[in-house]
């Protein structure tokens, strides 16, 4: 590493547009040879499993080791319905916004697994501070698809009038934060939150989510130190999905040997796990956050996943990495990981797998029309023009009053 | 009723509101066992118990953040950044997040909380320890900002401020917690006991905020300050002998702009005044907007009397501060033109 003089050094991927990928260079420890320790262990317990792998499925898709959540054969077909789900839903809309029915959007291709196994694991009334790629949580927690597509079309039904990007959801009746465009600030938010659920003698728990890249931010340490200093009830995922738009992970990580190592000089229970099995997050999320109900605190998660798609409509990743690379990814992808699992057992085949896939299409094809009926950016109807000046404060000051008139509405 | 300083009256404000409502808490620097490196604190995590009162990591986005997780689940945060000076760290989390949680949630979601924090100079403390930043704030639509000048107003903006449901960035003059100042350095530090606004009431009571005071009536020029330099004012106005009319403005966002254009509508001649740098402080905006309401009332140009354009001085920091002086000058310039 040293030749024995100090040199100025800028980490490079490992592969760039023109280079064949070759993973192999991960040594990615075997599903199923991770230890599950006791949920409220301490977390030295988990200093092998911080630069280990917490995996459940092989390569052969069966479940195996002790992290096994042994989940019902409807769950997880509850589960593939709303990873398909979701990614028919990210199609359809990356289609419409080519088409300009959006000024921008977000794809969660290949880390559906990600926001929608955590969801399922999670309870309905824990409070979720996600960051803008976590769209299956929606699905998962049952949000009426065509108010989802009235927020991205930003119309006269979008429950954010209009004020977000595309994306940017919030829903307060199924416990989702609005979700911030600025990195990593929902972080510590969330660790105030888990820390005031605590307070109030609450069992609920707070859980939030941020990028590979977004751990560079203040704001990463800042919710480590809280969580670790409060004890507080939240989990803390960083979904590693190898690239921040166009940097690669290791601009964020360093040298340091996982991100889900950095945890662990926190004092905080740090897990990495394979983020694209299904049953290995829904694993990972249901040990932190029974430690987390139970009085043991937060939990650092790293899923290790990889993003399949662009960063957002704004970029074109075969500008800055192998289009190859997807497609060799050594993780997989998590819908046909947990198809496959589900047809080894019998409780899947392929003619079941285009019925939920036909009918999902319908179902997003149909809310499409419904959601366009209540207007679109272009064209209207949006939220009334007035409410620009609403909900700045509980009530608008002389300012906003006056400002309201000047504008003419 | 009791005499209090500022610092005795932001406690009594933190031990009405812990008293009377548990989603009360209140964490910081030092806040907690220690009460605070100014004491605004002092006891109360004694009487109140560690789950209300508490210390924080040095890390004052982690702070903000804290107390933004916390509001949108409803307790009510008072959080202390240690020094106004020390508030940069946590901007995004206030700018961006803080202001914007009911905005951009479309009511979903609020982040009422209260930020304290010591402001402004004439303590010497140096370019870190005296800055006046409430103009980065004011410029934040979603964020309401204030600057007491008394105990008596100390306590009831505070105690209005939690209860107004939205953020409120709360800057405490510190120069003035202990006693008046009348903006001539090095004088013996007079005493809260001996001004009427230093009579606070023990139990609960709230000042509006978004209302300014008339500190001093008068008909020859208004001079609108807020802090300490309401105090620097009023000696001024003493020793000048103009007939100087003084408004506290007390809140910057909302600022009282029917107080200030009545006034100046009357007088026809202004002093706006603010220990902060001048270019784009927070007197640039009432200047502005004075123009805009009472052009044709002016009879000379508004004058702003400001700390000057460079960071805050400490050898040379009555070269910088507005002293009583310096406003006296300001007073004639605007009268005689």
């Amino acid at each position: 590493m040293s030749n024995g003089q100090s040199r100025f050094h800028v980490p490079t991927p490992p592969f760039r547009p023109g280079d064949a990928p070759d993973f192999s260079y991960l040594n990615l420890p075997k599903a199923g040879t991770a230890r599950r320790p006791d949920a409220l262990a301490s977390w030295r317990e988990t200093v092998d499993l911080a630069t280990g792998l917490v995996g459940v499925l092989d390569h052969n898709h069966q479940a195996v080791g002790d992290w096994d959540p042994r989940l019902s054969p409807e769950l997880m077909r509850e589960g593939l319905s709303h990873m398909v789900l979701t990614r028919i839903y990210d199609e359809r809309m990356l289609k419409l916004q080519r088409q300009g029915k959006m000024s921008f959007y977000m794809k969660s291709a290949g880390e559906e697994a990600v926001a929608v196994a955590a969801a399922m694991a999670l309870r309905p009334t824990d409070m979720v501070f996600p960051s803008y790629r976590q769209q299956g949580i929606l699905f998962a927690r049952g949000r009426n698809i065509v108010d989802m597509m009235c927020h991205c079309i930003s119309n006269s039904r979008d429950n954010l009038k209009g004020r977000q990007l595309p994306v940017h959801y919030a829903w307060a009746e199924g416990h989702f934060f609005t979700v911030s465009g600025n990195l990593g600030t929902q972080f510590p938010q969330a660790v105030g939150y888990a820390m005031a659920c605590a307070y109030k003698g609450e069992d609920r728990i707070a859980a939030s989510w941020i990028g590979d890249g977004t751990t560079a931010e203040g704001d990463f340490h800042g919710a480590l130190t809280l969580a670790s200093t409060y004890r507080a009830p939240v989990i803390l995922n960083v979904v590693n999905n190898q690239w921040a738009i166009s940097s690669h992970q290791n601009i964020a990580l360093g040298d340091a040997p996982t991100f889900a190592a950095k945890g662990l000089g926190y004092g905080l229970a740090s897990l990495r796990v394979d983020g694209n099995d299904f049953l290995a997050v829904y694993a990972a999320t249901q040990w932190a956050a029974e430690r987390a109900r139970k009085g043991g605190g937060a939990t650092l998660l790293e899923l290790f996943t990889y993003r399949a798609d662009a960063h957002s409509t704004s970029d074109d990743p075969s500008k800055y990495r192998p289009k190859t690379e997807a497609g060799l990814w050594p993780l997989g992808d998590p819908v046909e990981r947990l198809k496959q699992h589900l047809i080894g057992r019998g409780e899947w085949d392929e003619t079941r797998h285009d019925t939920l896939v036909e009918a999902m299409t319908t179902l997003v094809v149909r809310s499409y029309k419904e959601a366009e009926s209540h207007g679109t950016l272009h064209d209207g109807p949006l939220s009334p023009t007035e409410s620009i000046f609403e909900d700045v404060y509980a009530r608008p000051d002389w300012r906003l009053r006056r400002q309201r008139q000047d504008l003419g509405v | 009723m009791p005499a209090m300083n500022i610092i005795q009256a932001l406690n009594s404000a933190m031990d009405v509101l812990l008293d009377g409502d548990p989603d009360v808490v209140i964490f910081g620097e030092d806040a907690g066992y220690f009460g605070g490196v100014f004491k605004a604190t002092d006891g109360l995590q004694a009487k109140y118990g560690l789950d209300r009162v508490f210390d924080a990591p040095i890390n004052e986005a982690a702070i903000a953040a804290m107390a933004i997780g916390m509001a949108a689940r409803g307790l009510k945060p008072i959080a202390e950044i240690q020094f106004a000076d020390y508030i940069f760290p946590a901007i995004d989390q206030i700018v961006s997040e803080m202001s914007r949680i009911r905005y951009r949630s479309a009511g979903q979601f609020t982040a009422g909380c209260v930020i304290r924090s010591p402001w402004g100079g004439g303590i010497r403390g140096g370019q870190t320890h005296s800055m006046s930043p409430e103009a980065f704030f004011t410029h934040v639509p979603g964020l309401q900002v204030v600057v007491p000048s008394n105990p008596y107003d100390a306590k009831g903006m505070l105690i209005a401020a939690v209860e107004s449901g939205d953020p409120v960035i709360f800057f405490e003059p510190k120069r003035i917690y202990n006693g008046p100042f009348d903006g001539v350095p090095d004088k013996p530090l007079s005493s809260w006991a001996r001004h009427p606004k230093g009579e606070v009431p023990q139990g609960r009571y709230t000042v509006e905020l978004g209302k300014a005071e008339l500190v001093r009536e008068g008909s020859a020029c208004t001079l609108i300050t807020y802090g300490t330099l309401v105090h620097v004012a009023e000696a001024a106005a003493e020793h000048c002998g103009i007939d100087v009319e003084i408004i506290d403005l007390k809140s910057l966002v909302p600022y009282d702009i029917e107080t200030i254009a009545a006034s100046v509508n009357k007088t026809g001649r202004v002093v706006v005044a603010q220990e902060a740098p001048r270019t784009s402080g927070f007197a640039a905006e009432l200047a502005a907007q004075i123009q805009e309401e009472c052009f044709y009332a002016l009879e000379a140009p508004i004058f702003r009397l400001t700390g000057w354009d460079t960071p805050y001085p400490h050898a040379h920091e009555w070269a910088y501060f507005p002293t009583r002086d310096r406003m006296i000058r300001a007073l004639k310039t605007v009268t005689e033109a």
